[in-house]
């Protein structure tokens, strides 16, 4: 087990050189300049010159990457150009707010598409299986900006329940939470009942069957159990999602989030903060994706064996 | 794919309805001009704010703009984007995947590993920057799209191939004394199609979802015009004034996509391919 886990570790450091020179070049192809938001009109060509150097920006481009990954590596994301605050400032402000929102969304498609999969499965073409599976259908199918506004628009102007937006207070992440964990767990749903289906057939339940097993119990501590291990790696594989969809919503709800930080940065061609907003989504992907290696191998006993 | 196929889907009640819708939408958007008596792009701004009524099926906008003439028009520009970023992603997607498949070696793992990193981050994540690089409009967020989408399809297409490689009619092919490009064109890509078709089908659905996301951060088809995604940004900030302005095109997206993948999932029903999607997932 340990020495499968160095190998996979390992394994994510060419991706994260791969990622990074992506996310370098990328910012670079963004047509604008930086620079133009902060010169003044009419600036004479030696002050551009200046605030380029003060940059960095007037050096080969591996020269600049060179830099640029190996402050990263020292936990150094540079200084945001139009905000002037250290980047790795920014972040640590952001990414609070966005793990607490995605982690909970997370949760709640997890549990929410697990039960509704299960219920669904049980009563298998059966009007609670077409209710579940067409609720779960609209559910992902509206978008998540608009289902938001509109859970906005009932739940906090219309009853008045909830903040309207913002990051004050555990309420405040009620409508978010909801608006991203509603399309997740249509996902989750889908997948947990048909292999849920698909693991009723298989041979071992029969012998449980015959065993004089109640039905639901053995659905629900072997069928489930099984059914399971592709959920997980759906989920897993999909993590950066949870991350990924928050974008849009936060900057619905104006949330102090990455996806808000991100967008902002984006519209404002400050360079520095959304390669360090990308590089922290990137890595989220990747770790999630490990979180879920782990997991599965922890679930399924033949990938145990396969590793000892 | 038989011909017979997609007319089947409609004999199933599901599939009979979603089809109705996008046989609607597709027919309004094609006629848009002869539907209705307004211009989408004629301001009367006294006529402005206006909740549905007998004039206005379902309101008008900050600008006094008929909402539904807007949608049908919007409808153009949505699913004309969609469809195509798509075609352009199923090209693209089947030639990498093939190849891929057919090289082997080096080649197949570099696209692989390429692959599996992008398709592990969110596609709105993948066209958001994408659209920031090439620029907003249309075209920018057509090829947005269709990049967002690729590693789905050469994904499939790989797969589809490399089961079919190990096929018995494939050996019997090559025995034959069948070339290279024959097998591949001939024999492997054909029974490969079908799958992707109906994937693609589906990711137009999603597509559509994601143009709309596109044009709510303003980086969609610009004004005047008309797109879902763009009239969803204009209604947002008058979500509390004059919530229809964003209501319709939401539900017309929403009822839109589930048309589509309730079409599509009578289509894998009716080809029977349901084994042949979930392997390459």
């Amino acid at each position: 087990m340990t020495s499968w886990l160095i190998r996979r570790i390992l394994l994510l450091v060419p991706v994260f050189l791969a990622v990074s020179v992506v996310i370098f070049l990328i910012l670079h192809f963004i047509p604008g300049d930086p620079i133009d938001n902060l010169l003044k009109v009419g600036s004479s060509p030696q002050a551009r010159a200046e605030m380029e150097a003060r940059y960095g920006l007037d050096r080969p481009l591996p020269v600049q990457y060179g830099i640029w990954l190996g402050k990263v590596l020292h936990g150094d994301l540079g200084t945001a150009i139009v905000a002037r605050r250290p980047v790795a400032d920014l972040i640590a402000q952001a990414l609070p707010h966005s793990l607490a929102l995605g982690g909970l969304a997370l949760l709640f498609s997890s549990a929410m598409g697990v039960m509704l999969g299960v219920i669904a499965a049980l009563n298998r073409d059966r009007w609670p299986d077409r209710l579940i599976m067409g609720g779960v259908l609209a559910g992902s199918t509206m978008p998540s900006f608009w289902l938001g506004l509109i859970l906005m628009l009932v739940f906090s102007v219309g009853l008045g329940w909830f903040p309207i937006s913002g990051a004050r207070g555990w309420t405040s992440l009620v409508l978010p939470v909801l608006t991203i964990g509603l399309g997740g767990t249509a996902l989750v749903a889908r997948i947990t009942r048909v292999s849920m289906i698909e693991a009723s057939a298989r041979d071992f339940v029969m012998l449980l069957h015959a065993k004089g097993l109640s039905p639901l119990r053995i659905q629900l501590a072997h069928v489930l159990r099984h059914a399971l291990i592709p959920v997980v790696t759906i989920l897993a594989l999909r993590i950066g999602w949870i991350l990924g969809g928050a974008v849009t919503v936060e900057v619905v709800f104006a949330r102090p989030g990455l996806g808000t930080l991100l967008i902002k940065s984006l519209s404002q061609h400050d360079y520095p903060v959304v390669q360090a907003c990308l590089l922290m989504l990137a890595m989220a992907v990747m770790l999630g994706t490990l979180l879920g290696d782990i997991l599965q191998a922890l679930m399924d006993p033949r990938v145990r064996a396969a590793m000892a | 794919m038989s011909a017979a196929a997609p007319i089947r889907a409609l004999r199933r009640p599901s599939g009979g309805v979603a089809g109705l819708w996008l046989a609607l939408v597709a027919l309004a958007a094609v006629a848009a001009p002869l539907l209705t008596p307004y211009a989408y792009d004629v301001q009367a701004l006294r006529e402005a704010y206006q909740a549905p009524s007998a004039a206005h099926w379902l309101g008008t906008d900050e600008f006094g703009r008929d909402l539904l003439t807007r949608l049908i028009y919007g409808a153009r520009t949505s699913l004309s984007v969609s469809a195509t970023a798509i075609a352009i992603s199923v090209a693209c997607g089947m030639v990498l995947g093939a190849a891929a498949a057919w090289f082997g070696g080096w080649f197949d793992r570099a696209v692989t590993v390429v692959v599996d990193l992008t398709w592990s981050f969110p596609e709105i994540l993948i066209a958001l920057i994408l659209v920031a690089i090439i620029g907003p409009g249309t075209t920018g967020t057509m090829i947005a799209i269709s990049v967002a989408y690729l590693a789905q399809f050469t994904r499939l297409t790989r797969a589809q191939i490399m089961t079919l490689k190990g096929e018995t009619f494939i050996e019997a092919a090559r025995s034959l004394g069948a070339g290279n490009a024959h097998i591949l064109l001939r024999h492997l890509l054909p029974n490969a199609l079908a799958p992707v078709l109906v994937s693609a089908m589906l990711a137009t659905g999603d597509a559509i979802i994601l143009e709309a996301t596109l044009g709510f951060f303003g980086l969609g088809a610009q004004p005047p015009t008309p797109s879902w995604g763009g009239m969803m940004s204009a209604g947002s900030a008058l979500v509390f004034k004059a919530p229809w302005i964003i209501i319709f095109p939401g539900l017309t997206v929403a009822i839109t996509v589930i048309a589509i993948n309730l079409y599509g999932d009578a289509l894998i029903a009716a080809l029977d391919i349901r084994a042949k999607l979930r392997r390459a997932a």
